[in-house]
């Protein structure tokens, strides 16, 4: 009898899927890839499979993620043999890389986020409104003045919070051509060899533009300058250290933002009625920027490696595990947002991991939402009737592997 | 309600300012810290929401116990 019953009524297995493969392309730029599905369905741990065959874990759910991501038996550092690796690119530079803030555990990171948190509180952002709303305005000056269509990714996505990093940090925005290209070569390859390559070409340019810095009989007011003039001259850090601090610093501080205008752009132009509110109440733009953070979480795969055996959710991540926090699908639980996949500014989008959690927080989370605020509200401002050039379907976006964001967005008014 | 801040976790995020902007600010160091004569939250209903906020649950909020 028991045999019958075993036959009529199979027991699931605990987790019955396959490893998902990591990271797949996205089918819409704004909706998680419709290969990440199994992973929205099961439990707030699954297994899923990285691209050098290595099989890791993926937290799916809010409040696993919050637990998880607050806690120190899971590392950040990337010198780890056992660090799990999302990409070739990033793999080939583990070798020789300095690392710096998000690389690090604490004490050291603390050490270095101390140094720089009150260059990016909250205060710090909103003092820097007038110079954000300057620059958003003279570049949609340029870009009437010279008719459309245009890019809107080379135009005013990238060129906002690229002006803005260069303004905060002391980086001259001359050179802005220069590491704007080194940077999307870090970011996107094509090849792990290119990557590297980029890498090295920024360390150059970074580190000569710190030893001009520390030349200057009168000090810069950047942070960079900050850091060549205070930190490095007292010995609180060397060189390579600074040069790995402004390398995030410039890169994160560009590549994430006009990422998040330009898909912001896209997805309110593929979204009419949501377009149509916001513009009828532009009070609504903060709550509209947390719930595009939300919708699009563009740094989709933050990763960590266990220290230890955790417990967690009936489940044992094994000391040495790869631990991914799958943002897209984290900030689509349904028991915490109710219609996980339709934009509302109304609801508490708030408490999203977007920016992730715990200590490696977006260290510049306050200038996003600053920037993103001026420069989606001074765009519809403007343009009333800014539209797409092109059919939805063919704009490019980027790939899987990455940040993302659109590659061009070609738009006409 | 009284308002615990722990300085030696803080990262200065600033999410307790962004969230309850009439009880936190962040000092010149970047640290949270409370507006004068707020230690009881003022009775803002912001308060839970910017302790639960914090990615490093650097906020304690105790109630009034009996």
């Amino acid at each position: 009898m028991n045999e019958l019953t075993d036959l009529t009524e199979p027991t699931p297995p605990a987790h019955p899927a396959d490893p998902v493969d990591w990271p797949q392309d996205r089918t819409c730029p704004y909706h998680p890839p419709t290969g990440y599905d199994p992973l929205r369905e099961g439990d707030p741990l699954a297994r899923i499979r990285l691209y050098d065959g290595r099989t890791a874990w993926a937290v799916t759910g809010h409040g696993t993620a919050r637990a998880l991501l607050s806690d120190p038996r899971l590392s950040s550092d990337r010198r780890r043999e056992d660090f799990p690796m999302p990409n070739a690119r990033f793999a080939v530079a583990r070798e020789r890389r300095q690392v710096a803030l998000l690389g690090l555990d604490d004490p050291e990171h603390q050490t270095q986020r101390r140094m720089l948190i009150p260059d990016f509180t909250l205060k710090r952002a909103t003092g820097m409104r007038p110079a954000i709303q300057r620059i958003v305005d003279e570049l949609l000056d340029r870009m009437i003045a010279e008719g459309p269509p245009a890019d809107l990714v080379s135009s005013f996505a990238l060129p906002v919070p690229s002006m803005v990093i260069c303004d905060l940090l002391g980086v001259p925005y001359a050179d802005h051509e220069f590491f704007e290209a080194q940077s999307r070569r870090l970011l996107r390859g094509p090849a792990p060899a290119d990557s590297l390559d980029a890498r090295e070409k920024l360390e150059a340019y970074l580190g000569d533009l710190a030893d001009r810095k520390s030349r200057d009989a009168v000090p810069g007011d950047g942070v960079l300058d900050d850091l060549v003039h205070q930190r490095l001259r007292d010995g609180a850090l060397d060189r390579a250290e600074v040069v790995a601090l402004a390398l995030i610093l410039l890169v994160a501080g560009h590549e994430t933002t006009a990422n998040m205008i330009s898909l912001g752009t896209f997805t309110l132009l593929q979204q009419p009625e949501r377009l149509a509110e916001l513009r009828a109440d532009p009070a609504l733009v903060p709550a509209a920027v947390e719930e595009l953070m939300r919708m699009l979480s563009i740094a989709d795969g933050l990763l960590r490696v266990a220290l230890e055996d955790i417990q967690v959710d009936g489940a044992t991540i094994r000391k040495g595990d790869g631990v991914l926090f799958a943002t897209s699908v984290i900030n689509r639980d349904e028991s915490v947002y109710d219609d996980p996949d339709a934009l509302d500014w109304h609801r508490p989008a708030r408490h999203h991991v977007a920016f992730g959690f715990g200590i490696h927080q977006c260290l510049g989370q306050n200038l996003a939402r600053t920037e993103l605020e001026i420069a989606l509200r001074t765009l519809w401002e403007r343009l009333p009737g800014l539209r797409l050039a092109a059919p939805p379907e063919e704009i490019p976006f980027k790939p899987g592997d990455t940040i993302q964001g659109m590659l061009e967005l070609p738009v006409t008014w | 309600m009284h308002i615990e801040i722990d300085q030696d976790v803080c990262i200065g995020a600033g999410q307790c300012a962004l969230t309850a902007p009439n009880v936190f600010t962040q000092d010149d160091d970047g640290f949270s810290t409370l507006l004068p004569g707020m230690a009881d939250g003022g009775g803002d209903p912001l308060v839970k929401e910017a302790a639960r906020a914090c990615p490093v649950h650097a906020i304690t909020i105790k109630e009034p116990t009996g």
